[in-house]
C-alpha cells in the first residue's frame, strides 16, 4: 500500500482529524511452546474527519472499531501510520506536548455506569481535565463547571451529587460534559448510546446534535446500531477485521450499499416499519478470528457471492460510484 | 383455553426502603404455537414477569396472583417438586448473556445432557445421540466434537444457541425467551432470531419474547404486549400496534425511534424517565411523561379498556387520525 492519499473521500470543509493508513497490531502469546502470534485489531485505516461533521463507524465486534477510537484518541498510540489533529501530526511526539495536543480529542464511553468516578462528585469530574489542562482558580473552574452543567441539561444544583443518584441518561450527559470541558474540536464516542433505553436514547442523541451545532463538534461515533448511525452520520465508515469495506456519504451507503457485508449488516438490522425491511440475505457463519484471518478478502467465507478470485487476492479500497469500497465485484452489484 | 393463563399478577420485593411492586396487576395469555412479544424499557417488569412464570423469583419475591395456570394445571397451588417437573421441561428458559448462564466448569455437552437425564430418563448412547442431534437443530457445525467443548471455547452466537438447545431438549409447549439477542452482533441476532422462529414454527411451540427492541418484536411477533412501570400499557396484534398505536406510550416510544424519524433532525423524545421505587404517580402511571394528560389522568387510574382489536390502559386512547395520532402518517418517507 502506497502512503498517498488517494483512498479518502472529497472534503469541503476544514479537516480537524485525519488519519493515514492507521494500524494496531498486537502480540498474543499463544503458551509457551508456540511463537506469539500477531492480532492485526486495526489494519491501514484512513479518513478525514471535518469540523461539525459526523463519520459513524460500523461494524459487529472485533471489527477494531473500539481500538480505532483508542489510537484516535492516543489512548494507545497506533503501532505505525499517521495521526493528524488540526493538521498536526501526533504520532511520536513529547509527553508535553502530547498533553497540549489532547485537548483537542475528547472521548465519550459507553458504559455511564463504568466510565464516571464514584467517589467524585459532579462538580470534581467535571473541574478535574481543568486542573491538569489549564491554570484556572478553583471558582473560575466550578462556574465553568456550571455552565456546562446547564448546557448539557443538567440543573446546576446538581454540582454537588455523586453519579449514582443520576439516571442512566443523565450519567451519560455528564460524560458528554466532561469531554467538552476543553473546548475540544472533535469528540470521540464509543457506542454512546447503546447502553440506554430508546426514550433515554432519542433525549441523548438530540443533545449530541444540539451540541454539535452550537460548539461545531465533529463526532466519530462508533456504533452497531445502523439506525442511530443513519439518523446522527454525515458519512459512515464500514469495517470488518480491522479494515474498512466500505466508505461514503451516509446516503450513499445507506440507499445505494455495494459492500456485500455492508448490505448484510442493513438487511440483518430488524426494522419497525416493513417497509424498510431489506431483502433478505441470510448472514452465513461467524466473525472468523481475528489471530487467523482466512487469505484473500477477510469476508470471502461469509460472503454469499464470493469466487476463486476472493480467496486468494485482497480488495484494495477504492473509489466506485461515489463511496469507496474493498470489493472485487463491487461495480456488478445491483443497486 | 390459552396454554399460559395469568390474571392479575403482582410481584412485589421487600427492600429495606420498603415494598416495591414490580409487577402490578398484569394480565397475560399466551396461546398454544403463538408468538407473544413483551416490551418495555429497564424497570417495567417484563423480566420479573418472565422469572414469576418460570418460578425462579428469590425467597425475596413474592407473588401474588387470581389465576396462573400452564396447559390447565394451577402453578400457584402446585408443589415444588411437581413446578420442577414442569420447568425446563413444559417451560423453558432462554436468558440475555449466554456467557454467564451457562456454567464454565462443564463441557457444553454435559449441560445438555443433564437437561435430558432429569426430564427424559435418557442415559447411555441415547443420550449421547439425543444432545448430538439437538446441537444439529440449532446449527452448530461439528456437533460430535462441540459435545466436550467448555463454554467459554465457543462465541457468544455459539453459547446462545447451546442455550436454546438445552431449553427446546424435552419439546417444551412454551419457550421464554428474556432479551435472547441483547448481547449479540446484528448478523448473529438475525441468524439466532431466525433460529428460533424456525423452531417455534417446526413444533408448534408458544414462544414468549422479551425484549427492549422495538424492531425485533416487530419483525418476530404475532402479538405484541407493552409494559410500562410494572402494567400492561397497551397488547394487540402486531401490525396493528406498530401502525396505529392507541397507548400514547407505545406511540411515543415508536417515535423516539431514529428508524422513524427519517428525515428530521430532531428525535422526538419521552421527557423524564420510568418511575422508580418511591416515585410512582398518583392516577394513571405516565401521566406525568405523557402529552395527552387531563385532570382526570392526574387523578384516576385507568384500567385497561378494549380498544381496536385489543386492549389499553388510557382514557383517551390514540386515534388513526387527528391530534392523537402521530405516527402512520409519514410510513412513505
Amino acid at each position: 500500500m502506497t502512503d498517498t492519499l488517494t483512498e479518502t473521500l472529497p472534503t469541503t470543509g476544514p479537516v480537524v482529524l485525519e488519519a493515514i493508513h492507521l494500524r494496531k497490531h498486537y502480540a498474543v502469546k499463544r503458551g509457551a511452546f508456540k511463537p506469539p502470534a500477531t492480532v492485526k485489531a486495526l489494519d491501514g485505516v484512513s479518513f478525514q474527519l471535518e469540523a461539525g461533521k459526523t463519520l459513524a463507524i460500523v461494524g459487529e465486534s472485533g471489527c477494531g472499531k473500539s481500538t480505532l477510537a483508542r489510537s484516535v484518541t492516543m489512548i494507545e498510540p497506533p503501532s505505525s501510520g499517521q495521526l493528524l489533529y488540526d493538521g498536526r501530526d501526533v504520532v511520536g511526539r513529547s509527553v508535553a506536548e502530547m498533553k497540549e495536543l489532547r485537548r483537542t480529542v475528547q472521548m465519550v464511553f459507553q458504559n455511564p455506569y463504568g466510565s464516571l468516578n464514584p467517589r467524585k462528585t459532579v462538580g470534581s469530574i467535571l473541574t478535574e481535565p481543568l486542573v491538569i489542562n489549564t491554570d484556572l482558580g478553583k471558582q473560575a473552574r466550578r462556574e465553568r463547571a456550571i455552565a456546562m452543567m446547564a448546557k448539557v441539561g443538567l440543573r446546576p444544583d446538581q454540582v454537588d451529587r455523586y453519579p449514582h443518584m443520576f439516571s442512566g441518561g443523565q450519567r451519560q450527559r455528564i460524560a458528554i460534559a466532561r469531554a467538552l470541558m476543553l473546548n475540544p474540536r472533535v469528540v470521540v464516542a464509543d457506542e454512546p448510546v447503546s447502553a440506554l433505553d430508546v426514550s433515554i436514547q432519542a433525549q441523548v442523541l438530540n443533545l449530541m446534535m444540539d451540541l454539535q451545532e452550537e460548539l461545531n463538534l465533529a463526532y466519530l461515533f462508533i456504533s452497531h446500531d445502523l439506525s442511530v448511525v443513519r439518523h446522527i452520520a454525515d458519512a459512515i465508515m464500514v469495517m470488518y477485521l480491522g479494515r474498512p469495506v466500505e466508505h461514503g456519504p451516509r446516503d450513499v451507503v445507506f440507499t445505494r450499499p455495494r459492500h456485500p457485508y455492508t448490505r448484510i449488516l442493513l438487511a440483518a438490522t430488524p426494522r419497525v416499519n416493513p417497509a424498510l425491511r431489506a431483502e433478505r440475505v441470510v448472514p452465513k457463519g461467524e466473525l472468523p478470528s481475528p489471530l487467523n484471518p482466512p487469505p484473500g478478502c477477510p469476508f470471502h467465507k461469509r460472503c454469499p457471492y464470493a469466487t476463486d478470485r476472493c480467496a486468494s487476492e485482497v480488495p484494495a479500497l477504492r473509489p466506485v460510484d461515489e463511496r469507496l469500497v474493498a470489493c472485487h465485484y463491487a461495480e456488478d452489484m445491483a443497486v | 383455553m390459552p396454554l399460559l393463563d395469568i390474571k392479575n399478577l403482582s410481584v412485589e420485593f421487600t427492600t429495606r426502603a420498603g415494598t416495591f411492586r414490580a409487577v402490578d396487576g398484569i394480565d397475560l395469555t399466551v396461546d398454544e404455537g403463538e408468538v407473544v412479544g413483551i416490551v418495555g424499557e429497564s424497570g417495567s417488569g417484563k423480566s420479573v414477569t418472565s422469572l414469576a412464570v418460570m418460578g425462579l423469583l428469590g425467597s425475596n419475591g413474592k407473588v401474588v396472583a387470581d389465576r396462573m395456570s400452564f396447559g390447565g394445571k394451577d402453578l400457584l397451588t402446585m408443589s415444588a417438586s411437581q413446578r420442577r417437573n414442569l420447568t425446563g421441561k413444559d417451560i423453558a428458559m432462554v436468558f440475555q448473556e449466554p456467557m454467564t448462564s451457562l456454567n464454565p466448569c462443564f463441557t457444553v455437552g454435559f449441560q445438555i445432557m443433564e437437561t435430558l437425564k432429569v426430564h427424559e430418563g435418557l442415559s447411555g448412547r441415547a443420550l449421547r445421540n439425543r444432545a448430538i442431534e439437538l446441537l444439529e437443530q440449532v446449527g452448530i457445525p461439528a456437533p460430535e466434537s462441540r459435545l466436550s467443548a467448555f463454554p467459554h471455547q465457543l462465541s457468544g452466537g455459539m453459547n446462545q444457541r447451546v442455550m436454546i438447545a438445552i431449553a427446546i431438549a424435552c419439546n417444551p409447549r412454551l419457550l421464554v425467551a428474556d432479551e435472547p439477542t441483547t448481547a449479540l452482533d446484528v448478523t448473529i441476532q438475525k441468524q439466532i432470531l431466525d433460529l428460533l422462529v424456525r423452531l417455534q414454527k417446526e413444533r408448534g411451540m408458544a414462544l414468549m419474547l422479551i425484549t427492549h427492541d422495538m424492531g425485533v418484536v416487530a419483525e418476530t411477533a404475532q402479538r405484541v404486549v407493552v409494559m410500562y412501570a410494572g402494567q400492561v400499557a397497551e397488547t394487540r396484534p402486531v401490525s396493528a400496534l406498530f401502525n396505529a398505536p392507541r397507548h400514547p406510550y407505545t406511540g411515543a416510544l415508536l417515535d423516539a425511534l431514529p428508524e422513524r424519524a427519517l428525515g428530521k433532525r430532531r428525535l422526538p423524545t419521552i421527557p423524564g424517565m420510568v418511575p422508580g421505587i418511591g416515585d410512582r404517580p398518583q392516577g394513571c402511571l405516565f401521566n406525568p411523561r405523557c402529552g395527552f394528560a387531563t385532570d382526570r389522568c392526574r387523578i384516576e387510574r385507568p384500567a385497561l379498556f378494549d380498544v381496536d382489536q385489543g386492549k389499553a390502559r388510557c382514557f383517551y386512547p390514540l386515534s388513526n387520525s387527528g391530534p392523537g395520532a402521530p405516527l402512520g402518517v409519514e410510513e412513505a418517507v
